[in-house]
């Protein structure tokens, strides 16, 4: 199954590992991309999706715009929430006008238009807010330096350091823009990752971050934003963003999401983000509670039993309140490396004994196969969604083609390289090329390609981390949620089990490479006579 | 020591033996053999006769293509011209794997299997041809001095230098092959270990009464161990002879030196 070119609709939402079950209609895949509005958006469309009747399936934490877009376009998912200057600027690749800067209303004409012609892509009307680069400092800074706009901060910027995320520094609707329309610049900028931004800066470690407007941990540290006076970013206007199939097919779904157009200012969806990024109230709890207030769903009872994920509980008691969870996911997480290593072994054995009988192309396919290697996860899993979708299908065939690469490697050559004299000795004396391979090359190459399996199976245990970034689940679900929320104990409750995971195979796979060394080597000291 | 070919008239007990040996023994021939390796000239129409129950040494340096001309009669080299025989027929027409299951082979490290015990590895042409049973291995390992019940499980690991190359040895003739290549077997050994393995060779050469080639560098192992030895210098034979022969009259300055420098050497140890 996970080797089809094309997968149905039908098949991706059979996709999980468990039995999903298909309705009459198939359910709506609600995804979102890896940070928390995102999620808490993704969660507010499948909750009032599920108020009026629609099946909903959950497909959260999508990584990156490339593969969530990627992925509505093929019909993989239905609809996720995006912000209209990252559909212009990133999916689009258009630019931006003087009137869209202007008028937030001709940037979101401008995407909905394109976005259905190009790709049948239906943007439903803005939510009604914005969710734009802000640039924040500590508000003792900004008070001491009366830091009021950006142009302020422009002119007292060389004393400044900056800790901006990679992508932001290079964007041209990001540093690279501010540095040109500004003529804005820093003693250092330093590249900073999203989840440590906010401590860096509140720590004094940086001056000034990049963030985003709606961003609740902007509250939480006590920053200020800057104004942007001269009207440099683009509008970030937040909309829900249809597959072309849903906005042909599916009334209903359009009907009932676009119930949320215009109804979300910017200043409620900084007070969500605060419950959920700040006082670490649960998802689906603070979905729940928009939905009551705009009277779009009438069950507020569901808040009060649903537990928070934050409180002061300590790691190892939030570790236990989850391990039914955990256990879940860990078996998820071991299923999707044994599928992927089986597969690998399955394919890399053969393949490495075929390449040591060509041995004049054997080399240029182990080098093609080693630069598979170093292609980063999120574009490789990028790659695979207009062929295979998200969930579990790509991420396994991701997983396998990493896993390819050391066993593979290790079984061409430690066949290449057993026992030279003993090779020939048998091949004199009239064993046949078969008779070579089975009793004495793959039995003396048998620890070096169990040795190949053992680094495959902890390289995937660790890749399959990343395969939360297109919806197979695992143990990356909290990872990315964490890394999202900025919450510690939830990346945690992913990477310390994920470790575990990759010690407990690795040791497996030590008791089992024992057993196939060849008997020789199990011998104690030689015993001289 | 040294079976000669079966003389006309002997006693009967020895009718009996040589007539096993007459039975047992393949004659090699060559004939004409070109061959190069890229733009290197490994033979260079080389021509030799190993008569059946024979025990031939080819002698020379690195590269002169000993080697290559020992490899040619199991086919482990396919020469780009002349005819090879061996027991009279041409080796092209035999299938490679049943020609070199007729014929032993005992490489300079022995070349045996590191994860088979001792007994199996000497089992493995019996093995290959069907015949195998647990007398094959005991015989061919009593035949070359060792103990079956004391080796037989050890690993080649667990042996010495000169023990591996016996079982070598009772390998390539566990099936009671007609003739033996030996590529150096006893050059990595120790004075003490080969010596002890020359004298097993001699002895079970005086048993079975195969056709045997051996490839080496030292005269002196030459001498112990064939009736022939034939001088090979960049492709082509110099002299060949038997080692007296060839000792006594040189017939190129080449095959002077050689003995004169192995001789010299011996003389050095006699006078220290």
């Amino acid at each position: 199954m996970m080797l089809l070119p094309v997968v149905t609709r039908a098949q991706q939402a059979d996709a999980g590992l468990g039995v999903t079950q298909r309705a009459k209609a198939a359910p709506v895949v609600v995804a979102s991309k890896p940070f928390g509005e995102s999620y808490l958006l993704a969660e507010v469309f499948a909750q009032l999706l599920e108020s009026r009747g629609i099946a909903v399936d959950r497909r959260p934490g999508l990584g990156a715009t490339e593969i969530a877009f990627g992925a509505l376009r093929v019909d993989a998912i239905d609809v996720y929430p995006e912000y209209t200057g990252t559909g212009l600027l990133v999916v689009l690749r258009d630019s931006l006008t003087p009137a869209m800067r202007a008028d937030p209303r001709a940037a979101y004409a401008r995407v909905a238009e394109r976005s259905m012609e190009v790709f049948g892509v239906r943007w439903l009307p803005p939510l009604g807010f914005q969710n734009t680069y802000a640039i924040a400092v500590r508000r003792s800074l900004a008070d001491s330096l009366s830091l009021r706009t950006l142009s302020d901060l422009t002119r007292a910027g060389s004393a400044l350091t900056a800790g901006f995320t990679a992508d932001f520094i290079g964007r041209l609707d990001g540093f690279a823009g501010l540095r040109s329309e500004y003529g804005m610049s820093f003693r250092t900028v330093r590249p900073l990752a999203p989840a440590v931004k906010y401590a860096a800066l509140a720590q004094g470690a940086v001056d000034v971050i990049d963030g985003y407007s709606t961003d609740g941990l902007l509250a939480k540290f006590d920053l200020v934003t800057l104004d942007d006076d001269r009207h440099f970013f683009p509008p970030y206007e937040a909309a829900a963003a249809l597959s072309p199939s849903v906005a042909r097919e599916r009334p209903d779904v359009v009907a009932t999401l676009t119930l949320l157009s215009g109804r979300i200012d910017e200043g409620r969806m900084r007070e969500l983000n605060r419950r959920v990024e700040v006082d670490g109230e649960a998802i689906p709890v603070v979905a729940a509670s928009l939905l009551a207030d705009l009277r779009l769903v009438a069950s507020p009872e569901v808040i009060s039993n649903a537990p928070a994920r934050g409180g002061d509980a300590g790691f190892w008691r939030f570790f236990w309140e989850r391990r039914a969870q955990t256990s879940q996911l860990a078996a998820r997480h071991l299923a999707l490396v044994l599928m992927a290593l089986f597969a690998a072994v399955v394919v890399g054995i053969p393949l490495g004994l075929a390449l040591e009988r060509t041995r004049g192309i054997a080399e240029g396919v182990v080098g093609a196969l080693g630069v598979l290697q170093t292609i980063p996860s999120i574009a490789l899993l990028a790659f695979m969604i207009p062929l295979l979708g998200v969930g579990v299908t790509p991420a396994l065939v991701a997983l396998w083609l990493y896993a390819l690469y050391p066993i593979t490697r290790n079984t061409y050559s430690g066949v290449r390289d057993a026992d030279p004299n003993a090779v020939e000795a048998c091949e004199a004396l009239g064993a046949t090329a078969r008779q070579r391979l089975l009793w004495v090359r793959l039995p003396l190459a048998a620890p070096v390609i169990l040795a190949g399996v053992r680094t495959s199976a902890v390289i995937t245990v660790g890749a399959a981390s990343l395969a939360a970034f297109i919806g197979a689940g695992g143990l990356g679900e909290p990872i990315v949620a964490g890394l999202a929320l900025a919450d510690t104990r939830l990346v945690l409750s992913g990477a310390v089990p994920a470790a575990l995971l990759a010690i407990l195979v690795d040791a497996a796979l030590a008791v089992v490479e024992r057993a196939v060394s060849p008997r020789h080597l199990r011998r104690g000291t030689p015993s001289r006579p | 020591m040294v079976p000669k070919r079966p003389a006309t008239v002997v006693p009967s007990a020895l009718v009996l033996a040589n007539a096993h040996s007459l039975l047992m023994s393949l004659a090699l021939s060559a004939r004409d053999l070109h061959h190069r390796y890229g733009d290197v000239p490994a033979l260079d129409g080389v021509s030799l006769d190993v008569p059946g129950g024979s025990a031939v040494a080819l002698v020379g340096e690195s590269g002169s293509g000993k080697t290559t001309l020992l490899r040619a009669f199991n086919r482990m080299v396919e020469c780009a011209s002349g005819e090879v025989r061996v027991g009279g027929a041409d080796v092209r027409s035999l299938a490679s794997e049943a020609l070199r299951r007729r014929i032993g082979y005992v490489p300079q490290h022995g070349g045996l299997l590191p994860h088979w015990t001792v007994a199996r590895n000497v089992a493995l042409v019996p093995t290959l041809t069907g015949v195998f049973s647990a007398d094959v291995v005991r015989d061919a390992l009593a035949l070359v001095g060792l103990d079956p019940a004391r080796f037989g499980d050890r690993y080649p690991h667990e042996l010495s230098g000169g023990q591996r190359q016996r079982v070598a040895l009772a390998r390539a003739l566990a099936a009671r092959q007609e003739a033996v290549l030996l590529d150096e077997p006893f050059g990595a050994l120790d004075a003490i270990s080969r010596a002890e393995s020359h004298e097993a060779f001699a002895r079970v050469r005086a048993e079975r009464g195969f056709t045997a080639l051996l490839v080496t560098h030292d005269l002196a192992e030459a001498a112990r161990l064939a009736d022939r030895v034939v001088v090979m210098r960049a492709g082509r034979i110099e002299q060949a002879g038997t080692i007296a022969e060839v000792r006594t009259t040189p017939a190129t300055p080449y095959v002077a030196e050689l003995f004169a420098r192995a001789e010299a050497a011996h003389a050095a140890l006699e006078r220290a």
